[in-house]
């Protein structure tokens, strides 16, 4: 990828987060379900209500509402939440750590099982037990994020009850973090009991994500594999006498790895989104679970500030892999 | 270059390190709790720590953790009787202009410093603040003109409001601290608050936990545990699996059909709780409602009892007003029976018939109460069989809220009333009075009955007028009470837990034994 093509795309943000931010504020206002209708009180009059709307700054019309939160969010002020009553800014920079460190763990788990998945499948290649395989394969794919979640909770939090099942940390851990990286700060830090903690409570949910993950990164990777196994290069290379494994290891699997890695950096957007019930179902004290008692409450303000977040998240995820696909592949590199 | 490279070997052993803290905690659960730590899965997440402002100010749910914290001004008891809090003496004078309120002298805030009355009349005050953004302002705002005496406090009445006292038991009820609060602000109390409750703050998880630890100056009975946990589990899966798998001792709000598989486990116990929860179908006075045949049949059509045994598996109780059983209103002889012909004779009054159904719209929410939209699903079947057709509409509790603030429900719109200091005003009053914003029933008929009741000084006589209007609004069937909530709360053996009629779980009334 060429500088002018990156410029290009990083031109394209602002008006990316622009119609992203119209979009959303327009239509928490359109869709039934007022924040003020939640909390007015019993013998609220109509004017008890009215100076409630004027508080939030829901009385404006909705132009000048967006105009004003617009200004607001280009200095950097988010707004104040409704239901949590503190600045959405502060909010998110607290939480969006813990979501972080779990699907980067989600995504290392995936990449793991998937990648050996594939290549244990690619050397089983025409025996029954790579059938096998490709079945187990499918029936990890067949089930999305949230039901993973749930079978892992009943499994490995009721009937093995070996790992926590809710929160990020034990309770009773009096930890102090300067951070919001906890697992990153805790092993920077070298408190390797806390970091084991962290990780304890983080593997259920990052395997509930990761699980679907792992069986498509497997699928497409192993289909690739198969694929440059077959053409030329791979077949000279195993007529001048290098074994299969060698071919697998230096030819095969850096030609294999490029579309692999352009279609896993959509899924890794798409597991950012499953973070939402996983981290629901696991109390996982990330964005996702913050989010859906926005929604809950109508919260506008937080609301907006998550989505903007989950957006520019997707948008540098993509730029991420664009760029990653470009590193792997000269063709790419070279224009 | 290479001393920063990790060879295979260097790798493996940093790998094996930290792996071994991690599978050494495997078994987690058997060495988590201490003796002197309750774990409670708690329903809801924790939005503010401010009780007396905002949204979760008035969500009876999140109460339980305020109370363990906070002190209310005046106490409730289990039954929903009220018992002396930071108060010890509280009343009005003989024309009830003014009120007078006695402060304990024994209770101190969570830093050490003592609670005193200046801390009562500026929490009375900033509640009265129509800028202060506290919900039940309308109440507070009617005493004014504090004067402090020793302990003792008294305030001019600027509009008798009778259910004043019971208010102070509960939402935004609480005392807080003038100095520190003056001190810290609003920010800084969100992020440090200290109350004179059992319990104070130790470390708050957004979303995750918050842990409690006992306050030693705490004027009440010492809490039996050192260190209470409440960790946020919303999802009622996941509070099942918290309680099976021995992560916290204690949760509630869970499916009755889990509650009735884990209290048969030789670890866990169950018991049940009728709380100050009701099910109940708002009918909106438009058409056909205005129709009074439809109503009262809309009414006898519904098998109540049934719907109890078969859907909630006998954990509710039938009601026929809004006053359930243990709220001061609460009158026995009031009954709507179920019975089906009657119902058909009133619809075919009206032209009605199964041939002919009335048809309308009711609205339900879906999971938002346990069996809702079942229940729902019941009646229609229930209605259907009399002559009336109703098309279901789930919608969500935030709609409802903004549908019913605009008049603008569905002619029947299912929902669920709390009322946890068990007055008329707060269950019938609120519900049925036409100028509430909570009212679907607009008519002129209960505004011109209930009207008077607000400013009744007559206990006696106020109560037995809401008696009266209960009465008419059966006989006109223009609200459909339909069941008191009943709580499930389980916990593991050995604990005794106290439940309470306005469905608090109060950490500081669970013991050992």
């Amino acid at each position: 990828m060429r500088w002018s093509a990156i410029l290009k795309r990083l031109a394209l943000i602002p008006p990316t987060l622009l119609g992203v931010g119209a979009i959303v504020f327009v239509l928490l206002r359109v869709v039934p379900g007022d924040p003020i209708a939640m909390m007015i009180p019993p013998g609220a009059s109509p004017a008890d209500i009215a100076r409630l709307r004027a508080l939030y700054g829901l009385d404006q019309p909705l132009l000048a509402q967006f105009v004003t939160w617009l200004g607001q969010v280009a200095s950097g002020d988010f707004g104040r939440s409704i239901s949590l009553r503190q600045q959405v800014f502060e909010l998110v920079g607290a939480r969006l750590p813990a979501t972080l460190e779990l699907a980067a763990l989600a995504v290392a788990l995936a990449l793991m099982m998937g990648v050996a998945v594939a290549v244990v499948g690619s050397l089983l290649r025409g025996s029954r037990l790579e059938w096998l395989l490709d079945t187990a394969n499918g029936f990890f794919l067949a089930i999305p994020d949230f039901l993973w979640a749930l079978i892992l909770l009943l499994g490995f939090g009721v009937l093995l009850p070996l790992l926590p099942i809710s929160g990020r940390l034990d309770p009773q851990l009096a930890v102090a973090f300067r951070t919001h990286f906890y697992l990153i700060e805790s092993l920077l830090t070298l408190r390797f009991d806390v970091a084991a903690d962290l990780l304890r409570h983080m593997l259920l949910p990052s395997l509930a994500l990761a699980l679907p993950f792992a069986a498509l990164v497997a699928r497409l990777l192993k289909a690739q594999l198969a694929e440059a196994e077959d053409q030329d290069y791979a077949q000279i290379a195993h007529t001048r006498g290098f074994s299969r494994t060698t071919i697998l290891q230096r030819e095969v699997f850096p030609n294999a790895l490029i579309p692999t890695v352009a279609l896993s950096g959509v899924q890794v957007t798409l597991l950012l989104g499953g973070t939402v019930l996983v981290e629901r179902i696991f109390s996982y004290e990330g964005i996702g679970n913050m989010a859906i008692d926005a929604v809950i409450n109508r919260d506008f303000p937080l609301i907006q500030g998550l989505i903007l977040t989950f957006a520019v998240l997707f948008i540098a995820l993509n730029l991420a892999v664009d760029l990653l696909v470009a590193v792997l592949d000269p063709r790419l590199r070279h224009g | 270059m290479r001393d920063h490279q990790i060879s295979r070997r260097t790798m493996l052993q940093l790998a094996g390190a930290a792996a071994l803290p991690l599978a050494a905690g495997l078994p987690i659960h058997s060495a988590r709790a201490a003796a002197s730590t309750l774990t409670i899965a708690y329903n809801v997440n924790l939005p503010s720590f401010d009780p007396t402002v905002g949204v979760s100010a008035v969500n009876p749910t999140i109460q339980s953790i305020y109370q363990a914290i906070f002190d209310p001004y005046i106490g409730q008891a289990a039954d929903l009787s009220f018992k002396p809090g930071l108060l010890t003496k509280w009343g009005w004078n003989e024309d009830r202009s003014k009120v007078t309120m006695e402060l304990r002298s024994d209770a101190t805030w969570h830093d050490g410093s003592k609670v005193t009355p200046e801390d009562v009349v500026w929490s009375l005050t900033r509640a009265a603040d129509p800028k202060g953004g506290n919900p039940i302002q309308f109440v507070w705002s009617k005493i004014n003109n504090f004067k402090i005496d020793g302990q003792t406090i008294t305030a001019d009445v600027v509009e008798f409001e009778p259910v004043l006292f019971k208010w102070m038991a509960f939402l935004t009820g609480y005392v807080l601290p003038k100095a520190y609060y003056e001190k810290v602000g609003a920010e800084g109390f969100e992020k440090a608050p200290i109350g004179s409750g059992p319990y104070k703050v130790d470390a708050f998880e957004r979303n995750a936990f918050l842990r409690l630890k006992a306050h030693p100056g705490y004027w009440g009975p010492k809490p039996a545990f050192d260190t209470v946990v409440f960790k946020f589990v919303t999802d009622p899966t996941s509070r099942v699996a918290e309680i099976e798998s021995g992560g916290s001792d204690i949760t509630f709000e869970i499916p009755y059909e889990e509650f009735d598989r884990l209290k048969a486990k030789p670890n866990l116990a169950g018991l049940t709780q009728p709380i100050s929860d009701i099910g109940m179908i708002f009918l909106t006075d438009i058409d056909p409602m205005l129709d009074r045949n439809v109503r009262l049949a809309a009414n006898h059509a519904i098998d109540k009892k049934a719907i109890v045994e078969k859907l909630l598996r006998g954990y509710g109780v039938p009601i026929d007003t809004l006053e359930a059983p243990g709220y001061a209103a609460f009158d026995p002889s009031i009954k709507t029976a179920c019975d089906p012909e009657l119902a058909k004779s009133l619809l075919a009054k009206s032209g009605y018939s199964t041939a002919k159904p009335v048809k309308f719209t009711i609205q339900t929410t879906r999971g938002f109460k346990p069996k809702d939209y079942e229940m729902v699903q019941a009646i229609a079947g229930m209605w259907r069989k009399v002559g009336i057709e109703a098309n279901i509409e789930v919608y969500e509790i935030a709609q409802h809220f903004e549908l019913r603030a605009r008049h603008a429900l569905a002619p029947a719109a299912f929902y669920n009333w709390g009322n946890a200091i068990g007055d008329p005003t707060t269950s019938t009053g609120f519900a049925m009075f036409g100028p509430s914003p909570h009212s679907a029933w607009k008519g002129k008929d209960l505004i011109e009955r209930i009207g008077p009741l607000w400013g009744e000084k007559d206990d006696a006589k106020r109560i037995a007028g809401w008696k009266a209007v209960d009465k008419y609004i059966a006989e006109e069937g223009e609200v459909i009470p339909l069941l008191q909530y009943v709580q499930p709360i389980i916990h593991k053996k050995g604990l005794k837990v106290v439940p309470q009629a306005n469905g608090m779980i109060l950490p500081q009334l669970v013991t050992q034994g």
